[in-house]
């Protein structure tokens, strides 16, 4: 039974229509093993991704707590992240705060709240506006920066001539990155939560007719510690992300200029990607 | 600690060798995904002597070097520095390992942002912990021995040539006085006239230095002129090794092909 079976299997193989449908089959399993392969691999090379980002992050904390401190690097990259992010994260804070002001008092007017601008203001600039603008001004700005030149330096050999200087290319290139970017973005949103709150107070006194006094006493009444707090540390968050994906995507750069250029291009849109992600978590911690 | 039977097999390989090994490659092998690179390099280089690695592009020459200097880990076989393994050694193993090593890069690798001088004082104040005057000092007298004057110190490397460079890794790779020097492509993009002095430099320095170098090039007038030996690397393996006096009789129609630059021969040329 089972020959008869067989046989007349390989007959019907053998007959054109047999060929045809056995091709037709054989074309079908290449396909599906084919789209096995490629999301197996894209699994694969997803995992792989995340387990390198991981290592990476575990390394760069570990060596940015152990000695030697590179004080002289560090101090470098306090003025490169902090002091020369200033202009921009000031006249973002500025604007922001104007046209915060400008906008409430087109709506709140409609519902004659006029008197709760000066509470708008403040809480979205230091709870959320400040921090955010300034991590994503800085993740353009230092992000990109980070991730050129270490990216450069990956492709000419200057890392690999840390190693064989026994010098930890971790510590000496990374840590400082880190710390710097930890320390400084939260000055720069205090700076900006100034700048920002004024710009609404500028607007409100000089283009709505507000009361000095009373927009201040608003200001003052609505604010608490943790409005500012909560800020602050977002942006230390925000630093750590953004100066992580710089030194992670430069330290990984690909060869040549297009690799350091897709290196640059990666750390800011994960760095911006992440900031936003991050801020909604943290705003959920602090204020759920 | 008990060696590995891979490390154990390679020590008896290094032993049996007519000169004391200073280094010594067993079964070396590294593959990047599907590109398999190394396929099993054995190699000596004798102490005190210079031994040059030739061999076309993309032959595993770079990668071989950057195993044993640690900075590509091998996925398999045994790298003996005196008779010390040094495969999956890390932090300060691997640290002690590295301040014996001297390292002259392709491109020279000077650190932009530092002047001349802390590039060649570099290891000396970060890896040595010298104290930085002293390390200037030193970086100064290593500047002069390499044939470039005092007051490039304080230039900064995009403010030198290419040769002017070369000259600098050089300093930077003997300031230490390490105990091997590995040379990556010393010639590479210089004219022939610049290419000799550095060969001259490299040569002076390693005798001067008692050291032990390892180079690698295609460049045959530097092989020529600083090997004691040569070895050829094709496809992954050692496929010649001897003094530098027999590489124009080597019995090898790769070595042959090679070292008289024709297109026709056992090594097929990607067109």
């Amino acid at each position: 039974m089972k020959n008869k079976i067989l046989v007349s299997f390989q007959d019907f193989v053998r007959s054109p229509m047999g060929q045809k449908t056995q091709a037709a089959t054989e074309i079908g399993w290449e396909y599906v093993l084919d789209s096995c392969q490629a999301i197996g691999r894209t699994m694969l090379a997803f995992f792989a991704a995340v387990g390198r980002l991981t290592v990476f992050i575990l390394q760069s904390v570990w060596y940015s707590l152990l000695p030697p401190y590179y004080a002289r690097h560090i101090f470098r990259q306090f003025i490169d992240i902090g002091y020369y992010s200033l202009p921009v994260v000031g006249m973002t804070a500025l604007f922001t705060g104007m046209v915060l002001a400008l906008q409430s008092y087109t709506g709140f007017t409609r519902f004659n709240a006029e008197s709760a601008i000066a509470g708008v203001v403040v809480l979205s600039v230091t709870r959320e506006l400040s921090p955010v603008l300034a991590g994503l001004m800085v993740a353009g700005r230092v992000g990109a920066a980070i991730a050129a030149e270490i990216g450069t330096m990956r492709v000419t050999e200057q890392i690999d001539a840390l190693k064989t200087l026994s010098v930890n290319p971790f510590q000496y290139l990374i840590a400082p990155r880190l710390i710097a970017g930890t320390l400084m973005l939260p000055i720069l949103v205090l700076i900006g939560d100034i700048i920002g709150v004024f710009g609404g107070y500028a607007v409100a006194i000089y283009a709505l007719d507000f009361s000095p006094g009373s927009y201040l006493s608003q200001t003052w009444d609505i604010l608490e510690s943790i409005d500012v707090v909560s800020g602050l540390i977002k942006a230390a968050a925000f630093g750590l992300l953004v100066s992580m994906m710089g030194c992670y995507h430069g330290y990984n750069s690909g060869r040549g200029a297009q690799g350091v250029g897709q290196a640059t291009t990666n750390a800011v849109v994960s760095a911006s990607i992440l900031i936003l992600i991050f801020n909604y978590i943290l705003t959920q911690i602090f204020f759920s | 600690m008990t060696d590995s039977p891979v490390t154990a097999a390679c020590k008896i390989r290094a032993a049996q060798q007519d000169l004391p090994a200073k280094l010594q490659l067993c079964g070396v092998r590294k593959r990047f995904g599907r590109n398999d690179v190394l396929r099993g390099v054995d190699l000596t280089v004798p102490a005190g002597k210079s031994l040059v690695v030739i061999g076309g592009s993309g032959t595993g020459k770079s990668v071989m070097i950057k195993c044993i200097l640690g900075l590509i880990a091998p996925d398999e076989g045994s790298i003996l520095v005196d008779g010390e393994e040094t495969v999956n050694i890390d932090g300060k193993a691997r640290s002690r390992m590295m301040s014996r090593f001297g390292m002259l890069f392709q491109g020279a690798a000077l650190f932009d942002s530092l002047k001349v001088w802390e590039n060649v004082a570099f290891g000396l104040i970060h890896g040595r912990h010298v104290e930085k005057e002293q390390a200037r000092q030193t970086a100064l007298e290593k500047i002069r021995a390499v044939g470039l004057k005092e007051e490039v110190g304080d230039l900064f490397p995009a403010e030198l040539s290419g040769g002017m460079q070369k000259r600098v890794g050089l300093a930077r790779a003997i300031a230490a006085n390490p105990e091997i020097i590995f040379f990556d492509e010393p010639t590479t993009g210089l004219d022939p006239i610049m290419a000799d002095v550095i060969n001259g430099l490299i040569v002076d320095c390693v005798t001067d230095l008692g050291a032990t170098a390892l180079s690698i090039t295609h460049d045959m007038a530097s092989a020529r002129k600083i090997a004691d030996y040569v070895a050829m690397i094709h496809e992954g393996h050692i496929i010649w090794h001897g003094p530098i006096a027999d590489l124009d009789n080597s019995g090898s129609a790769y070595v042959e092909q090679f070292i008289h630059g024709r297109a026709e021969g056992p090594i097929a040329v990607n067109k």
